[in-house]
């Protein structure tokens, strides 16, 4: 057993985390944790739908800066897929993809404010960066056959058009419609910075202990992402694309000089503005680097590492419950629900909840962080175990789950939960933003003390951070043979 | 907000007709083509619109607050604050509320608020980054402002003159990082009276977001210890909003000067001559008690930018300010 080598990588990558427990700083801190969990749960099956004047409205705008969002997203993304295979781009996109959304947002908040293109950008930048490369890996895949077959002298763009979307349109609109339902969770939590998304409403409520208020707006969330596919149709999108720009809000006007100020002085690193000059850059780098980059990138991968291993964990155990080899159907719909839930939560709004209730430390985060991206593995593993076919005598209970379903399923498995990784260091980052000692606590620490050249390094930072595991993960799946489609 | 309603019956409008048009015409090119049409007039209204909204409002007189406390509360007293203001300055006022002291500040430095109720910390840092900003009006109290340290019963501390040892490994949480009275006031005194930073002296440290979110969370015991700002304490404390028995008061600060209301250097340039000096005068001047209840202070008095120096001079020792 110790032979094969995925299970020799999932015992180091245990190993990892647990040797990353020692170190880490998990703790129940709240004195009456469960208390507060039971007010939560009282909360969200006793919703209160018409306390806050403005929930129709931040649903709207939720809705309006998914589309919007995504759909600049997937155009960019698109042209950008088409030069993918020139190294620069590729690097391009891999940057960009590798920034967060709200940091994006912080970002653009600067200097456009309360704008709605802030929220556009925050979303169409980093998915342009996936949709890039997902896009070009599908347009890759196409069977080259029917381009062959196309008469000599055809166009370029007729040939594109003819003999390669037809091919890849399928995937693309099934990827594209899947990321849009990563957009309504990114628009959401968009609100968290300030913009009139669910987030803004969702945080005041949970932070005044309003959790009726707060229940509500969780299932109206839900609802909203389950009957995606009732409301998204084909048809509509023309209409819902062209109409979306109206319900963005007003926001604040933009002021063009404070976008040229914060390009040419903000992000200016302090020494270069002063009189000291490049000779003062290494100390400050230095020092910058030794007290908030090196404190926040330790952590972040501690986090990464063991938030890693709690999320296959948790898939394990989640996928059976959607798998047609278990139980029955009963069992199996709320065992759909449990796990849509989870999936649909985005792990900052579970890790804020978490954190409100048992006080700050890394165990918030990394429950949420399991929970959510252990929903995600867990569905899709579930379903692929569903289309298993097992001997009509074949063990029952434990020992089908153990010696049956697992082996053939954890091939998959593992390459989700490697697919997963850099999208789960890019999460703990960003969850350092709600007081866990992460890079994004120092970023958003720099931000609050209006110091924009030490945030922008920190951002790049994390950037690079991404790249790396990205990196690594890819390498690791080669490495084993895994393949894996791409998930959010 | 926004013209919703407008935008929403034109759009139903067009929906309505694109679908009928789609209807009817089952693969008619001159149908095809008029749903085309459609689609780019939509196309370009909705263009003019977005654009057309970001220009829209540029003479209205903005203000914001740092959301120093529970936000139904700030946007209750600040709506009373934007139609108290608008009657008095005959202009179109309106508040914004934000999600952090430095998303205040940044607002205030980008010309998208020309106002801003500020700590005495994010005050001096918005001035600085806005030449021509002054200081025009701050609370009665704010002049000699002070902060409370707040313990746990399970602590066992008892109020004393001082910070004393006891407190050493407890755990220690302060309002929003770029808060006043909630970061700077207290980290000095921290580090002034154990010679530390708060991360050495504390077995952990948190920030709580705002002064009620800290009163909280120090009275339910996720934290041993907390500062905040006596105003809040007191006004919670009225309202019959705070547990004696779970939570007591065990330092009280020296005095220093916090919140003011500071204001852009341009917007004479831009709203007219002489409406800094009839914006100071209505904040003066305001004496609606119930209003003044809301903040709470019992009065506005004139500020200048020098009564600020001691924050400014505190932020830069502990390194907060460059």
């Amino acid at each position: 057993m110790f032979s094969s080598p995925t299970v020799r990588t999932s015992l180091i990558f245990t190993a990892i985390a647990v040797v990353g427990l020692l170190f880490a700083d998990i703790a129940i801190t709240s004195a009456n944790p469960w208390k507060d969990l039971g007010r939560f749960f009282l909360g969200v099956v006793t919703p209160d739908f018409f306390s806050t004047e403005g929930l129709a409205t931040a649903l709207l705008r939720t809705v309006a800066f998914a589309f919007v969002g995504v759909a600049l997203g997937s155009v960019c993304g698109f042209l950008l897929a088409l030069v993918y295979r020139a190294y620069p781009v590729r690097i391009f996109c891999a940057f960009i993809r590798a920034i967060h959304e709200l940091f994006w947002a912080l970002i653009f908040l600067q200097f456009f404010g309360f704008h709605p293109l802030t929220g556009v950008l925050a979303i169409a930048i980093p998915y342009a960066g996936i949709f890039a490369k997902v896009y070009a890996e599908i347009l890759e895949e196409a069977d080259p056959e029917p381009g062959r077959l196309l008469p000599p002298g055809t166009g370029v763009i007729s040939a594109f058009l003819y003999a390669r979307i037809p091919d890849c349109w399928v995937q693309m609109r099934t990827y594209t419609a899947y990321r849009l339902e990563c957009g309504l969770r990114s628009s959401a939590i968009l609100g968290f910075v300030g913009l009139p998304t669910l987030g803004f409403y969702l945080e005041s409520a949970f932070s005044q202990g309003h959790y009726s208020e707060a229940g509500a707006m969780l299932i109206l969330f839900y609802v909203l992402i389950a009957t995606l596919p009732l409301w998204v149709k084909p048809r509509l999108l023309p209409v819902y694309i062209i109409g979306a720009p109206f319900f963005l809000g007003e926001g604040m006007p933009i002021v063009w000089g404070n976008v040229a100020r914060f390009f040419t002085q903000d992000i200016v690193p302090g020494p270069l503005k002063g009189d000291e000059g490049w000779s003062g850059m290494g100390s400050w780098l230095g020092d910058l680097f030794v007290t908030q980059a090196l404190p926040g990138i330790w952590n972040t991968v501690i986090l990464t590492q063991i938030a890693l291993v709690a999320t296959g964990i948790i898939a394990l155990l989640a996928f059976p419950l959607i798998s047609t080899h278990f139980g029955g159907p009963v069992r199996r719909t709320s065992g759909h629900v449990f796990l849509v839930i989870l999936r649909s939560t985005p792990e900052y709004i579970l890790a804020y909840i978490l954190l409100q209730l048992w006080g700050p430390s890394m165990l918030p985060a990394v429950v949420a962080l399991a929970l959510h991206n252990g929903g995600i593995i867990g569905h899709l593993i579930g379903r692929q175990s569903s289309t298993i076919i097992l001997r009509p005598d074949a063990s029952t209970g434990l020992n089908r789950y153990t010696y049956e379903l697992v082996p053939r399923v954890y091939r998959s498995f593992l390459a989700f939960l490697f697919y997963r990784w850099e999208i789960i260091m890019r999460e703990t980052a960003i969850l350092g933003i709600l007081g866990i000692y992460t890079l994004g606590f120092y970023v958003d620490n720099a931000i609050q003390n209006i110091q924009f050249d030490k945030a922008m390094i920190l951002i790049l930072i994390t950037a690079s951070l991404n790249i790396g595991v990205d990196i690594l993960g890819r390498f690791i799946r080669r490495k084993l043979a895994l393949q894996t489609m791409p998930t959010c | 907000m926004f013209r919703v309603e407008v935008n929403h019956v034109i759009l139903t409008g067009f929906v309505k007709r694109v679908r009928k048009t789609l209807v009817e015409s089952h693969g008619k090119k001159k149908d095809i083509q008029m749903v085309l049409n459609l689609i780019r007039k939509l196309a370009l209204t909705s263009f003019l619109v977005f654009v057309g909204s970001a220009t829209a409002s540029a003479q209205t007189f903005v203000f914001t607050a740092i959301p120093d406390e529970d936000e139904t509360k700030l946007v209750e007293r600040f709506r009373g604050v934007a139609e108290y203001l608008s009657e008095q300055l005959d202009a179109d006022v309106r508040y914004i509320p934000v999600k952090s002291y430095a998303a205040a500040v940044s607002a205030f430095r980008n010309n998208q608020v020309q106002l801003a109720w500020f700590g005495g910390l994010s005050g001096v840092q918005a001035r600085a980054l806005v030449p021509g900003s002054q200081a025009i009006a701050q609370g009665e109290e704010d002049q000699a402002f002070f902060n409370y340290f707040i313990a746990h019963k399970s602590t066992g501390l008892d109020r004393a003159d001082t910070l004393t040892d006891d407190l050493r490994g407890m755990t220690f949480t302060f309002g929003s990082k770029g808060s006043t009275s909630g970061r700077l006031i207290p980290e000095y005194h921290i580090r002034d009276i154990f010679g530390e930073a708060p991360e050495e002296v504390f077995e952990r440290v948190g920030f709580s977001g705002n002064h009620t979110r800290t009163l909280r969370l120090v009275e339910s015991g996720t934290y041993d210890v907390g500062a905040i700002n006596y105003k809040v304490w007191e006004k919670e404390l009225e309202d019959g909003n705070i547990n004696t028995d779970d939570v007591k008061i065990i330092w009280k600060t020296p005095a220093y000067p916090n919140y003011q209301w500071s204001i852009r250097g341009d917007v004479d340039e831009n709203y007219g001559e002489g409406f800094t000096d009839r914006v100071r005068e209505a904040l003066l001047a305001l004496d609606d008690p119930e209003l003044l209840e809301s903040f709470p202070r019992s009065d506005f008095v004139p500020a200048s930018n020098s009564d600020y120096e001691p924050i400014e001079s505190v932020a830069k020792e502990i390194g907060i300010i460059d």
